[in-house]
């Protein structure tokens, strides 16, 4: 499958990002997180429940970038009773950052200094509430020493510094498991939760990634190519999940 | 009520929250009221979206009390830089307010946002979170307090002060005279939230009905807003344009760039300005075409 695209090899990687996760709220945002976990729920996670992007809960793979798809309605989650799924801590939430840390921590919010950024962004948004109750994953489509960065300039997801600062009681259902980027895979798995290399996109280089990266990354003396979509993937996302291949503006190939 | 009659209950330096979400359901129709207003030195509480942007560019804000202020859309790389959602656009006018220190910010997590509508609502001071600990919230909002479990845990919690507001605005899509309020989209957002913490509460609607035709349009979980929760209502036909009003009508992704582009400069403002915010409802309807 030599013509499988970055996007698609992305979308698997979110994918994966909520295998075992089993019966909670899996809340991908962004076209390639998106497609990502209702590929998830569709192929080997079905006890997920996934919105409409609105305030439904819907049980069949809606499609991005399609006008009034034919929507399964199984629930009603409008934004208020969100916040009663947040807190109790059954969700995982794939956020995007613009900037992340090698504890993870993210920013969304400012580029500069706070009380005259020189970006705004969007504010804090749902981070802090979503790092300290539950599972938050990250999406990166441009991964570059801008995007991961020494420190970020204000910290909106708390990284895992952060979190042990908090202690092991305060923090205890604080949980990043993975970064996906453009370039590949990340973990927090190393002995000191600092970010770790998990797996490169096939056609990435391990140098490749470590110079796009703005700190140290720990890298494993084997470091596996990102997985490939099976053909039967590989047809739920292009025939059903994105048929209008929305995903390559996301991440060109 | 009419438009003008809601603004002229405000007075310089009010709190004022605003219901809605991003692009959705804002009564913007009064929102550009405040614009055509002597008013100014607000403190503006919302989920924001072009609601803050508008009010923010015509030099009537002070400060903001945010967790987002961003347009929703269809994808828009160039204004995305970065993995920011490609549903969430950042708000053109509120970047620039921001970014030349034009306003004063007051910055919190969206759930955050809610206890402090809740706590008002129900007039205690705070409610206690977990939400924020960790992250930079209170380091840029140091007025924020912690508390301390008085049972057995003892877990110390953020206290989310009481976000109490002078004046609510919402939009709901049905109404009748008494002040009762219908939404017949899929979200009621936290437009009843927000009348609860407020002082005095003004209602828009896109039609005024007689009370028992409120079944017509939805079951009775619909009327979100009652009138406890209401001391005013404005009938306004297109009354949260450009933002959506669903199933009335959708978000206008046409207009809406006209707005963003509005941003570009003092001559592209001005032209905005003139067209579609120095005239009253009627004439912006016709203007847009509603």
């Amino acid at each position: 499958m030599s013509d499988v695209s970055r996007a698609e090899v992305c979308a698997v990687a979110c994918a994966e990002a909520f295998r075992g996760d089993g019966e909670i709220l899996a809340n991908p945002i962004g076209t390639i997180p998106l497609i990502g976990g209702r590929l998830a729920k569709e192929r080997f996670e079905p006890g997920l429940v996934m919105t409409d992007g609105e305030a439904l809960l819907v049980a069949n793979p809606v499609p991005v970038g399609v006008d009034d798809p034919e929507k399964v309605i199984e629930g009603w989650n409008p934004y208020r009773a969100m916040f009663d799924v947040v807190w109790s801590g059954r969700r995982h939430v794939m956020m995007g950052a613009t900037q992340i840390d090698r504890y993870g921590n993210q920013n969304i919010d400012f580029i500069g200094p706070w009380d005259r950024p020189k970006v705004q962004l969007l504010g804090f948004r749902g981070g802090p509430g979503n790092t300290i109750n539950h599972a938050t994953s990250y999406f990166v489509p441009n991964h570059t020493t801008r995007s991961f960065v020494e420190r970020v300039d204000v910290v909106t997801g708390i990284g895992y510094d952060r979190a042990a600062e908090l202690g092991p009681e305060v923090a205890r259902f604080h949980r990043i498991p993975c970064v996906v980027s453009n370039l590949g895979v990340f973990d927090f798995a190393s002995s000191d939760h600092r970010m770790r290399l998990r797996s490169v996109h096939p056609g990435v280089t391990i140098d490749e990634v470590v110079a796009a990266t703005g700190f140290e990354l720990v890298v494993p003396d084997e470091v596996p190519e990102s997985r490939l979509p099976t053909e039967e993937e590989l047809l739920l996302i292009r025939d059903v999940l994105d048929p209008g291949n929305l995903r390559d503006a996301d991440v060109p190939s | 009520m009419t438009e003008d009659e809601v603004v002229g209950e405000l007075v310089d330096g009010m709190t004022v929250g605003i219901g809605g979400w991003g692009s959705r359901r804002k009564p913007m129709s009064l929102v550009r009221a405040i614009v055509r207003s002597p008013v100014r030195d607000l403190t503006v509480v919302a989920y924001g979206g072009p609601d803050v942007g508008l009010l923010c560019a015509a030099g009537k804000v002070k400060k903001v009390v945010f967790a987002f202020v961003a347009l929703d859309g269809p994808a828009a790389p160039s204004l995305s830089p970065s993995a920011i959602p490609a549903s969430a656009l950042l708000e053109p006018h509120f970047r620039s307010a921001r970014q030349s220190g034009a306003i004063e910010v007051s910055e919190l997590d969206e759930g955050m946002f809610l206890l402090g509508l809740q706590a008002a609502a129900w007039r205690v001071p705070f409610l206690p979170t977990r939400v924020g600990l960790g992250s930079d919230v209170p380091r840029i909002n140091p007025d924020l307090q912690t508390v301390r479990s008085p049972y057995e845990d003892g877990e110390e919690l953020l206290a989310v002060p009481a976000l109490t507001l002078d004046v609510a605005l919402v939009h709901m899509n049905r109404a009748d005279v008494g002040g009762n309020g219908q939404y017949l989209g899929i979200d009621p957002y936290f437009d009843d939230l927000f009348c609860m913490a407020a002082e005095r509460r003004f209602l828009s609607c896109e039609r005024i009905v007689p009370t028992e035709d409120f079944a017509k349009g939805g079951p009775p979980q619909s009327l979100r807003i009652n009138r406890l929760m209401t001391d005013g209502v404005v009938e306004s036909r297109g009354g949260a344009h450009f933002t959506s009003c669903l199933p009335d009508y959708d978000r206008d992704d046409a207009f809406q760039q006209e707005y963003t582009a509005s941003a570009k400069g003092p001559d592209e403002w001005q032209a905005f300005k003139g067209k579609y915010l120095d005239v009253g409802h009627d004439d912006y309807r016709k203007v847009v075409g509603l």
